[in-house]
């Protein structure tokens, strides 16, 4: 469970303060699924990378499982993206020298598996997005969309809580980017909480549970807009 | 992370960058040839002046007239000067049973002619005694006869430079040539040995020693060689030749040199040089670690988005650093691997051409110097991956 209380993050850009999260409050239960929307520079990112503990509130608590985030250093907030949570970039940020199963098995790498497991658990995850035939594939020599699922087979395959997705879908066609949205879904199914950044309002309505952002500020919320009416 | 991923991590992006990673192992190389050369090249001359000393002979002492140790009194009243080491001296010593054999020696330059020719060249007195002493071998002929050395006999060994210079090519053996006013047939040509202590054997005449006081009109001897019964029995011999010689001048008025002390002086001085000389060949392994430092700066720049991924799949700071830190160490050791290989072939060519020049790598240089690359490549690769492991995750993920 993610839980925001009163979380601010300020940039200071020359003499300015930037307020890229201004009073969030939040709270996301597991297992559900989530598109965060609005204009550029709305902050929809900053909340993103704040939930994925790769920026850290100016102000405020975030308590991931009960857990309060703010108050670890970085080494065990390293340990929680490392156990509970996959991201997936709109630039993918797969690594051009090494092949699809090299650049899935990565983060087992990081969390010191054996490399026998980590064989058998790559292998899973690629065949989960339909990439077995790709696995010795560098990513020069995939489509977009079959480098976006390589990402999201990273994502997976250490079995995470929550998988964030920043624009998942914003370097690809049309068709590719449903399929990559259909093969989040799919973890979503499977009990993985799911957080969506997007601005295609039609991928967003796919979600059951929609954000809008404005200026660092929560502008609606469906389910709180459910609740109300 | 596992150590061995770890290593396959950093050996695949050293692989994926040839360029920079050949220019850092070049650098590398050359400074650890050039240490593990020129130690090479010192140790080299270290074991030539110690094979001189060798090809003197075995277990030998040098009986030099007058004391030559600082006694700390005051400087010696007219009358103390040194009496002579006479070959009465000389034979006394064989009375010691710890003397092997005794050979004493009268050396001067004198001008040699044969018929027309001459030309100027060593005289060395000696007796049959030497032949031994310093383990000499002819070319042709016999050397000086046994025999009673207070009796001068008109016979000559000739050195082999000598011998080629002054006859062209005649035969020698049986030619009488004349040492200033003193005449002798040549009995002998002595086989080249090299330069021995700075007088060439090869460029020398050898006299009976008797031949020699009358030649230089001398008394006393130059000093006397004398061989010990074997190693063991070194001390004793010294012990037995100060106490003889004593009881002959009524004081100590020697001065004793045996072969291992002069042998250790000269080892010391040339190891300190050789060490000297690494030092500075050192200092290239220090540019060559700056270098290393340098591309891995400019490789974590390059690398910003890597990292920031890297942190986004949960790798922590000393995890970070833990890929960079390998890398260096990995450029450190090949480099270290390429620059032994290079200075082993360098010195295997040198020796081929360079025979007298023993110069071989020390064990402890070629480990030294791997031990230093590898210390250079962590420590100058330690400020890169700080900087690799202190980015922050947002900007490096953007590239910035």
């Amino acid at each position: 469970m993610i839980e925001l209380d009163q979380v601010y993050r300020v940039f200071r850009v020359g003499d300015a303060r930037v307020h890229a999260l201004e009073a969030i409050v939040l709270t996301i239960q597991r297992g559900e699924y989530l598109a965060i929307q609005g204009p550029s520079g709305s902050g929809k990112s900053t909340l993103l990378n704040v939930i994925g503990l790769l920026d850290r509130p100016s102000s405020g608590h975030y308590r991931l499982d009960g857990v309060d985030t703010t108050a670890l250093d970085e080494d065990a907030q390293a340990g929680i993206r490392q156990r509970k949570i996959g991201f997936v970039f709109q630039a993918f940020h797969l690594i051009p020298r090494m092949t699809a199963a090299q650049n899935v098995e990565l983060p087992l790498i990081l969390a010191g598996e054996q490399p026998t497991a980590r064989r058998s658990r790559v292998a899973d995850s690629l065949a989960a997005l339909g990439l077995d035939d790709r696995a010795d594939h560098r990513p020069d020599q995939l489509s977009g969309g079959q480098r976006q699922r390589v990402a999201i087979a990273r994502a997976m395959v250490t079995g995470p809580e929550i998988i964030l997705a920043d624009e998942p879908t914003g370097n690809l066609d049309r068709a590719s980017g449903r399929d990559v949205l259909t093969a989040l879904e799919a973890l979503n199914q499977k009990g993985i909480t799911l957080l969506v950044v997007t601005h295609d309002s039609e991928l967003a309505e796919r979600a059951r549970r929609r954000l809008q952002m404005v200026d660092g500020r929560i502008a609606a919320d469906s389910s709180a807009a459910a609740r109300a009416g | 992370m596992q150590a061995e991923d770890v290593a396959r991590l950093s050996a695949a992006s050293l692989n994926a960058h040839r360029g920079r990673t050949g220019l850092i192992l070049f650098a590398m190389t050359i400074a650890v040839a050039s240490v593990v050369m020129l130690t090479a090249l010192g140790e080299g001359a270290r074991r030539f002046v110690t094979g001189e000393f060798a090809a003197l002979g075995t277990h030998l002492l040098f009986v030099l007239p007058g004391r030559t140790e600082t006694t700390g009194g005051p400087p010696p009243m007219l009358g103390e000067t040194p009496e002579d080491l006479t070959l009465s001296d000389a034979l006394a010593l064989r009375r010691s049973h710890h003397v092997e054999a005794v050979a004493p020696i009268v050396v001067g330059s004198a001008p040699v002619t044969y018929r027309e020719l001459e030309r100027e060249a060593s005289i060395l007195g000696s007796t049959h005694a030497l032949f031994e002493v310093r383990g000499l071998t002819m070319a042709r002929g016999r050397f000086l006869v046994h025999g009673d050395p207070r009796r001068a006999s008109p016979t000559c060994v000739l050195g082999e430079k000598v011998a080629n210079e002054l006859l062209r090519g005649r035969s020698p053996l049986g030619a009488w040539i004349r040492i200033g006013g003193y005449r002798c047939r040549v009995v002998g040509v002595l086989a080249a040995k090299g330069v021995s202590l700075g007088m060439d054997i090869a460029d020398t005449v050898i006299v009976p020693v008797a031949s020699a006081q009358s030649i230089f009109n001398t008394e006393g001897l130059f000093r006397v060689i004398v061989q010990a019964r074997n190693r063991a029995s070194i001390d004793d011999a010294r012990t037995a030749i100060l106490d003889i010689l004593s009881e002959r001048h009524g004081r100590a008025d020697v001065t004793v040199l045996t072969q291992d002390a002069v042998l250790n002086t000269f080892d010391r001085i040339l190891h300190a040089l050789t060490l000297t000389v690494a030092g500075i060949a050192a200092v290239s392994l220090a540019v060559a670690g700056i270098l290393i430092m340098n591309v891995m700066l400019v490789a974590v720049s390059q690398r910003t988005a890597e990292v920031g991924l890297l942190k986004a799949l949960g790798a922590r700071n000393r995890d970070v650093a833990a890929v960079f830190m390998a890398e260096a160490g990995l450029l450190a050791l090949v480099g270290a691997a390429l620059g032994l290989a290079v200075a082993g072939a360098v010195t295997w060519m040198l020796a081929q051409a360079v025979p007298q020049l023993p110069a071989g790598i020390p064990l402890w240089s070629a480990a030294a110097a791997v031990l230093i690359a590898l210390g250079t490549g962590l420590t100058f690769g330690l400020l890169p991956a700080r900087r690799a492991a202190r980015l922050d995750p947002v900007r490096a993920l953007a590239g910035r």
